[in-house]
């Protein structure tokens, strides 16, 4: 495991280009292109604000910077770097922006989510979808990029309007049977739409492209409901994490439950395997981190840490959230399938020192992974099923069916790492603090307790 | 001599009380008489000198002092102490009194206090019955009480977490009002801006030049082809969906029914292994299918068989026969299993084990069960049928025979003891007979006898009974046995009379028919039919005859029942 050196960057804004070559970073208002393998700076854009939001374009050819408070999106060209673009919102103001899945539109959410701007830059042609809803995840494009779901508001009503991204022609718009609409998520394979109602109420609705309402689901009445859901890569599976501390997973052919994950306080009864991280003093010899070129920086300051098999039952320290809060800390807030579908990792919010990772094809759980702190970000290798995982410390946390790591961040200072993102290649992970950003290059060979 | 025999009664009590050998001795001489007397001419002075002890040992003053004084007696020495004595005795007798007084107050108590603890131990255990009562009732009702409290416990329990729920809930519904009054606070405070605000900024884009579109091809116009062709797309996508599932779950299907064949033949090729014998069709069948599946080419069948388990019925068939193999299978083993609990342990199968199994080894049992039964019905009709046709007249006649062979036994039983009895009649009727001869004769006697009594109080109608009382003394001791009859005594001699004028034949020396002599002796009325019942009753009473006794009257007067019953009780 190699890390590289810590670069800077504000506001977590870096992202990979989707061909892998590129790693974008926003300094302040300038737009750094660095090459992934040499970390070399390509190219260096100056934007007129502080960039809220940055996203690179399908082709790995242009890159968004997004200005909310001046309203302005910039489009650079990594072909032609003296192209520019340049979209004002004006008065109306900005709230969110996004690519098109082919790179050559931007939506442009106004404030108060009066409208969606649809600009062309291959026509300069400007489209306008009306009532748009604000929610949690109101807008999907389905994974080919053929079409967009969007969610709307009209006349205390929710519809959901499919459009087709080739030309944005409404393709299909219909009443969805939700009292408030939170969220629309395609399934990967483009042929289902599910969608979920707010947590008041427990509602999942299926949808086929064309609009026909597949199945509903609904676990139970009065009590909070939906908080995450996600579909399975392939298909299979939809997950739904709820504020009851409980997974359902749904199955594609009757879109029924299958099985629940429950997220009990104390473990017992279970083959999986309950991994605590413990915390070694410092200047103990590092004997368990099989780590071969380790760039050590003041590891005095850094506190080494392993992974301990704790023996069953175990107790998971909960934190009470308090029940005069709306939203409260208590439920499924994450829920991540591995590329493969076989596993799905999940965190509960009263338990936010522990991920719970459960095999699908055995519908059980397979491991529990207890941090001394909160976790923060884990996200799945996209190529095989490793989970990396990271809790605001200084060190990096990896989970694959062999065995657990944790590894320490050699960084002079101290690198608090907030998130992380994984290379599409899977090969390396770029870990963000607060400021700071540090690539970690994976060894393909290692994986040791 | 009253007081004569009061003086012996102290005497002997006082002799009683004061046990010396040598007064015993000399007072044996004394004491009783041939007559009962103490003292008679020729022991005079010894009494005397007794009496004299026995007075000075009482404490009172002797009659005399001196024993040589003569035979002379002070009588007023001797009537005081006699008055003395008689003090005493008195005296005697009140204390006496008053101790059988007292002894009389102590046994009413006694009594009294045997009753009141009967009374009190019943009373203690009604109480204590009462009291487990109303233990139980306690017990019971603090059983509800927990109960009861559980319930409410897990009501408060249920109404706690609804109130929870409806908690988050109201704090969730005002977070959304804040934020969207936040929010029209925010649209409201821009539109008042934008009001304000003259210069309104226009959306723009400002591109260098426009770029080619992603796939390089021209963008097309939005028409009604166009929509179309996108409906079309999106019907294809969809269908290139369901295109895949199907084939996918075809596939797992072809997979399952391939596992499913397999299980098929296993089972079947294990079933035929164990029980060569035992359910032949079906299995050889089953067999037979098996080894043409085995014979046939691998690819052939297979494809056959798709083809053939497209349809439902197939599918069924074969579902189906799964089913009846395993539970087959199942049966097999736990039999297997049974048989080697039993070799181990030698019980028979837990009852708890398995209810099916057990129950439908039970539901074997009783269709077999069944089945004998039935079988064993059919045979009984057979029979019946049989017997209600009429067959040959020598099996019938047979048959019947015997069938009536146990009654015509205990007929035959039951005639011998009435032969028995007739016997014990007869001779319990010659016996009455010679009763009735015996009766005849005393009662000549009698006659005889009444008809003298009668002369004599005829004659000698005054009142000098007393020299003849002796006499008829003793022929009225025959009478007293039947003193009682006085009363109907005139009525039974007319009777008896008339009877014998009725019935001359009735003559004591010869012996009569036992019908005549019934209806001479009245134990018949008018109506000579006699029913075996009133037989029966005249036997028992002809027992009674042995004893000497005329008992004629005894049908038509209830006063000789005692007689009757004190004879019968004599005789038998």
């Amino acid at each position: 495991m190699n890390f590289s050196e810590v670069f800077k960057q504000t506001n977590q804004l870096c992202k990979v280009s989707p061909d892998g070559k590129y790693l974008a970073t926003c300094v302040q208002y300038r737009l750094v292109v660095r090459d992934v393998s040499t970390l070399q700076i390509l190219q260096l854009y100056t934007c007129l604000d502080q960039v809220s939001h940055m996203e690179w374009s399908s082709d790995s050819l242009f890159i968004l910077c997004a200005m909310y408070n001046r309203g302005l999106v910039q489009v650079w060209s990594l072909e032609q770097p003296d192209w520019h673009c340049k979209i004002d919102e004006g008065s109306i103001g900005l709230v969110s922006s996004r690519w098109s899945p082919d790179g050559r539109h931007i939506l442009n959410t106004t404030e108060f989510h009066l409208r969606v701007t649809v600009w062309s830059l291959c026509t300069k042609a400007v489209s306008y979808i009306k009532y748009p809803k604000a929610c949690q995840k109101g807008i999907d494009f389905s994974r080919d990029g053929r079409y967009m779901a969007l969610a709307e508001r009209r006349d205390c009503k929710d519809y959901v309007c499919v459009f087709v991204c080739d030309d944005w022609h409404l393709l299909r718009h219909f009443e969805t049977e939700t009292q408030d609409l939170a969220g629309l998520e395609w399934s990967p394979n483009g042929c289902v739409l599910a969608v979920w109602d707010s947590c008041l109420e427990y509602k999942v609705l299926l949808y086929s492209l064309d609009g026909r309402l597949l199945s509903t689901y609904s676990a139970y009445e009065w009590s909070l409901g939906v908080k995450s859901v996600s579909w399975s890569p392939s298909s299979q599976f939809l997950a739904i994490g709820s504020y009851d501390e409980k997974v359902r997973i749904l199955n594609h052919i009757t879109w029924k439950k299958i099985t629940q994950f429950e997220h009990p306080a104390i473990i017992d009864n279970t083959k999986a395997t309950v991994y605590k991280e413990a915390e070694k003093r410092p200047g103990v010899g590092s004997d368990e981190m099989p780590l071969h070129n380790i760039t050590m920086g003041a590891t005095l300051f850094n506190t080494q840490s392993k992974y301990e098999i704790c023996p069953l039952p175990v107790q998971i320290p909960v934190v009470k959230p308090d029940p005069d809060r709306a939203s409260p800390k208590i439920g499924i807030s994450v829920l991540a399938f591995s590329s493969d579908s076989r596993y799905l990792a999940t965190k509960n919010d009263n338990m936010a020192t522990a991920v719970w990772v459960w095999d699908m094809q055995k519908m059980s759980l397979e491991a529990v992974l207890e941090q001394t702190s909160a976790v923060r970000c884990f996200q799945w290798d996209p190529l095989r099923p490793r989970l990396a995982l990271c809790a605001g410390n200084t060190k990096l946390y990896l989970w694959s069916p062999g065995g657990c790591v944790s590894v320490q961040v050699p960084t002079e200072g101290g690198f608090q790492v907030q998130s992380l993102n994984w290379h599409c290649s899977g090969d390396s992970l770029i870990l963000l603090g607060k400021e700071q950003l540090c690539l970690c290059y994976m060894d393909t060979d290692q994986e040791d307790k | 001599m009253p007081e004569s025999s009061t003086v012996k009664d102290v005497l002997s009590s006082s002799v009683e009380c004061r046990t010396s050998p040598l007064r015993r001795f000399s007072l044996s001489a004394l004491h009783r008489n041939s007559l009962g007397v103490f003292c008679s001419e020729d022991n005079v002075q010894e009494c005397l000198s007794h009496i004299s002890q026995e007075v000075s040992s009482f404490g009172l003053r002797p009659a005399w002092t001196e024993p040589g004084s003569g035979s002379e007696l002070n009588i007023v020495a001797a009537l005081n102490c006699m008055y003395d004595l008689i003090q005493l005795h008195r005296r005697g007798l009140r204390t006496l009194e008053n101790m059988e007084v007292e002894q009389l107050k102590s046994n009413s108590n006694v009594d009294f206090l045997q009753l009141s603890t009967t009374r009190l131990k019943e009373q203690l255990e009604i109480s204590k019955r009462e009291n487990t009562g109303l233990l139980e009732r306690e017990r019971q009702l603090q059983l509800k009480v927990k109960s009861l409290q559980n319930c409410l416990k897990n009501e408060k329990e249920e109404v706690q977490k609804l109130q929870n729920v409806i908690a988050s809930r109201a704090s969730q519904y005002n977070h959304e009002m804040k934020r969207k009054e936040r929010e029209f606070n925010k649209l409201k405070e821009r539109l008042n801006q934008l009001l304000v605000d003259k210069k309104e900024k226009k959306q723009a884009i400002d591109v260098l030049n426009n770029i080619g579109r992603a796939d390089g091809k021209r963008s097309l116009w939005k028409t009604e082809k166009m929509e179309a062709k996108h409906e079309g797309e999106m019907y294809k996508t969809l269908l290139s969906d369901y295109d895949t599932r199907q084939r996918e779950l075809q596939l797992e299907n072809a997979e399952l029914r391939k596992v499913l064949q397999q299980m098929k033949k296993d089972m079947v090729s294990i079933l035929s292994s164990r029980k060569p014998a035992a359910k032949g069709d079906k299995h050889e069948h089953g067999g037979t299918q098996a080894a043409s599946e085995e014979e046939d080419d691998e690819a052939f069948d297979s494809s056959k068989e798709s083809v053939e388990l497209y349809c439902v019925h197939a599918r069924e068939k074969l579902t189906n026969s799964i089913r009846l193999q395993w539970r087959r299978l199942k049966s097999h083993v736990e039999r297997l299993d049974s048989q080697v609990s039993s070799a181990q342990t030698g019980e028979s199968k837990s009852t708890d084990a398995v209810p099916r199994e057990t129950h439908e080894e039970e539901m074997d049992r009783l269709k077999l069960e069944i089945q004998q039964c039935k079988d064993f019905i059919q045979a009984q009709q057979q029979l019946l049928q049989q017997l209600s046709s009429p067959c040959d007249e020598e099996t019938a006649s047979l048959l019947s025979d015997c069938y009536m062979l146990q009654e015509k036994e205990r007929l035959g039983d039951e005639w011998k003891t009435l032969e028995e009895q007739r016997k014990i009649f007869e001779r319990e009727r010659r016996n009455f007979t010679e009763a009735a001869i015996r009766l005849s004769h005393e009662r000549k006697a009698f006659e005889e006898d009444r008809a003298t009594w009668l002369k004599h109080q005829f004659l000698n109608l005054s009142p000098f009974s007393d020299s003849k009382k002796p006499s008829l003394s003793k022929s009225k001791s025959a009478f007293l046995i039947s003193a009682e009859t006085d009363s109907s005594a005139a009525v039974a001699p007319e009777k008896f009379i008339k009877h014998r004028s009725e019935s001359p034949r009735c003559v004591p020396l010869t012996s009569p028919s036992t019908a005549d002599l019934y209806r001479t002796l009245c134990l018949i009325p008018e109506d000579s039919s006699t029913k075996p019942k009133r037989k029966t009753e005249h036997v028992e009473e002809s027992s009674v005859f042995c004893g000497n006794a005329p008992v004629r009257h005894k049908r038509w007067d209830g006063i000789q029942d005692r007689t009757l019953s004190q004879e019968k009780n004599s005789s038998i």
